[in-house]
């Protein structure tokens, strides 16, 4: 009968948390910790009543990357858009292009989605608030488990030769669900509040889309090619595709580099996630 | 007493009017919380804001439980979402020692197309319980909420009162040092009340509580100390029943205030006007009162039933007369009419009532007459009772009578 999960002793007072840089740390990985458990089982509840509601089962986590790649290469084959100068045949260039893409498109939605249907909750009961983003981590990798899944036997019978470096493949996915998080926990501050945020963000993806090597190669040239080359998640989807697709890749330093950033970035935005929960449950209705 | 395991010292919040404004304050906030300022510095209010919660003060400690009264909107649920750590403080400090349980929100997390064994291990964690205590828990819990039959199927195909049971269970499954309550005392139908009541007493022993209800009954007999919240401050009381008179006295100020003093009068077609007298406006203990209705109407009403109640000071009914028991149907004709009935003997206690009319329309939920809060009813008694049931005569001794001795 003993509560284990929450502090036995707590203060609150109005003070900024930040102060007090320390305690701070240690309380964010104190309840990361103690919220272990509450993620993964909101993870599987997400995961089984989503995968229970649909008639299709686990299709959907990989349906739309798919179509969204059947429907670029109709476009090229018919001469609608023309693409050239891949590397490798457009098809293996566009199905692991999308595949990789939804994947880090998945984890930056995953943060304000899930804390904004655990408004409920969050107003009226005091859990580690980790728990909600780990939670999200736990459904993207799942559903990027399953699209890794589909697309190795489709990149085979497309003529790609399996390579050791698939075995680096999960530090690429990871990099792109933590990437995508960062990405995300950034926006559900104020995401939370306004709601214009969400209603943008899938356009700006969208948009961002077209200025990272998903269905287009980076261009040799002009402004476009220098969007691409700082686009942070350029280096993630190259080395990822690299890695798929049997070559080591060339953007690696960059890929380090990425991921050096994306440590730091996701921890700052972990801070102010936490920092910004009190004041943004304040605004949600106790009712 | 050893050290409190509540201790709030002058603790306010501000709360916002305008959805706008507080949206962009919200942003201010925010900023300044990065910048590492502090929350609401300055104890200013900004344009709009109020304050919810005001220098509120107190502790509690290990066994101690305190009622916390108020009205609508005094900031009883501000101070409770500050005290479980959910919004922060804009002045003062809260400090709590212990494992806090809040018996708020029942059945926090549950997905409706999950099956309630799933469901149970989903809420339990968002309670801090881990999955060996659940699963510890776990045979109890189903039982509690009498759900062994329905455990395995998707909670979308519970009935409301089903689904409540089970998120009590489980939120009570928690034996917590520090116990907030509000209001969900108990759930379900009268059966289930009483089990809830019973493990809701189970665990208040040893805890320090805080129990928020409208029901004074149970305030004055659970709170070892009341708080009356008013417009966002606080008076502690150390005897419950003076805090819960001082409240009473507000009310009735607030509503002698008001131009009609808090009653309603109201007819509705066919009926265009009604007025009732009660005579006399004091009454000895099981004496006649006699209720005189003088209703106009613009139409025949064939078939009408009648309820004429008492309520005492804490808005309990204590005496109701209705005409169903009347043998014959009632009913109003088109025009001017009296309707006069008497209730004795009138058993009601020593104290002042208010009094209700209401007339509706048989085999409707329409009413036609709607007079409530009338009074004051006065009744003269030299007989005391508990609580607020009046006393009944009777001629019944008690006996007593050793079975076996010792």
């Amino acid at each position: 009968m003993k509560r284990t999960a929450s502090p036995s002793f707590a203060i609150y007072t109005p003070d900024s948390s930040l102060r007090q840089p320390l305690r701070l740390v240690g309380a964010m990985f104190r309840d990361l910790s103690s919220g272990r458990e509450l993620a993964w089982r909101l993870a599987v509840r997400d995961i089984s009543a989503q995968y229970r509601q649909a008639a299709l089962g686990l299709l959907w986590a990989f349906a739309l990357p798919v179509a969204n790649a059947l429907i670029w290469l109709f476009a090229n084959a018919s001469g609608v858009v023309l693409i050239r100068d891949t590397e490798m045949p457009y098809p293996n260039y566009v199905f692991t292009g999308t595949m990789l893409w939804a994947i880090f498109l998945e984890a930056a939605n995953a943060p304000l989605q899930l804390t904004t249907a655990a408004k409920p909750m969050l107003a009226k009961i005091n859990f580690p608030r980790e728990a909600i983003i780990v939670s999200g981590i736990y459904q993207t990798l799942f559903n990027a488990a399953i699209k890794v899944v589909v697309l190795l036997p489709a990149l085979l019978f497309l003529g790609v030769q399996p390579s050791g470096y698939l075995f680096l493949l999960p530090v690429a996915v990871m990099t792109l669900v933590f990437a995508g998080t960062a990405v995300g926990l950034f926006l559900t501050p104020v995401g939370l509040l306004y709601t214009d945020i969400g209603k943008t963000f899938p356009l700006a993806m969208q948009f961002m889309m077209y200025l990272t090597p998903v269905v287009f190669p980076i261009p040799a040239q002009g402004i476009a090619a220098t969007i691409f080359r700082i686009n942070p998640v350029t280096p993630l989807i190259q080395t990822a595709r690299a890695w798929l697709t049997g070559s080591l890749g060339t953007d690696l330093v960059a890929f380090g580099l990425v991921n050096l950033g994306t440590v730091l970035v996701l921890f700052l935005m972990w801070v102010i996630y936490r920092a910004a929960m009190p004041i943004l449950i304040e605004k949600m209705s106790a009712s | 007493m050893s050290d409190p395991l509540i201790k709030v010292e002058n603790v306010s919040k501000k709360f916002c009017r305008s959805l706008k404004r507080s949206l962009w304050y919200g942003m201010q906030d925010l900023g300044s919380e990065l910048l590492g300022r502090r929350h609401g510095d300055n104890s200013q209010l900004r344009t709009d804001e109020f304050w919810a919660v005001r220098d509120v003060n107190f502790e509690l400690g290990r066994g101690e439980c305190l009622g916390l009264i108020g009205r609508n909107g005094a900031g009883k649920t501000t101070l409770l979402r500050m005290l479980n750590g959910l919004i922060k403080p804009d002045t003062g400090r809260i400090e709590m020692r212990g494992r806090v349980g809040a018996l708020i929100a029942l059945g926090a997390g549950f997905n409706p197309v999950l099956t309630g064994r799933e469901n149970v291990y989903i809420n339990a964690a968002v309670l801090g319980l881990t999955k060996a205590e659940t699963g510890r828990h776990f045979d109890e819990i189903v039982a509690f909420a009498e759900l062994e039959a329905a455990i395995d199927s998707p909670v979308q195909t519970y009935s409301s009162g089903m689904t409540v049971r089970l998120g009590f269970a489980i939120a009570t499954t928690l034996q917590p040092e520090i116990l907030i309550l509000d209001e969900v005392l108990a759930v379900g139908d009268a059966n289930f009340r009483h089990k809830c009541y019973h493990r809701i007493n189970k665990l208040m022993t040893d805890a320090a509580v805080i129990l928020v209800s409208h029901n004074m009954d149970a305030i004055a007999q659970t709170a070892s100390s009341l708080a009356l919240m008013d417009g966002g401050a606080m008076t502690v009381f150390h005897e419950p029943v003076e805090g819960i008179a001082a409240y009473h006295d507000a009310n009735a100020q607030r509503q002698a205030t008001t131009s009609d003093g808090g009653t309603t009068h109201q007819c509705y077609a066919p009926v265009v006007a009604a007025e009732v007298r009660i005579l006399p406006a004091e009454v000895g203990y099981q004496g006649q009162l006699t209720v005189e209705a003088e209703i106009t109407c613009d139409a025949d009403l064939p078939e009408i039933l009648i309820s004429f109640t008492a309520t005492n000071a804490y808005e309990q009914a204590v005496m109701c007369w209705h005409s169903s028991r009347h043998p014959s149907p009632l009913g109003l004709c088109k025009g001017r009419q009296l309707l006069r009935f008497s209730v004795a003997p009138l058993l009601l206690d020593n104290g002042s009532y208010h009094w209700n009319f209401k007339i509706t329309r048989r085999g409707s939920l329409e009413h036609v007459v709607w007079l409530t809060r009338h009074g004051p009813l006065v009744v003269k008694s030299r007989h005391r009772t508990l609580g607020n049931i009046p006393y009944l005569p009777d001629a019944s001794q008690c006996e007593h009578r050793m079975l076996t001795s010792p």
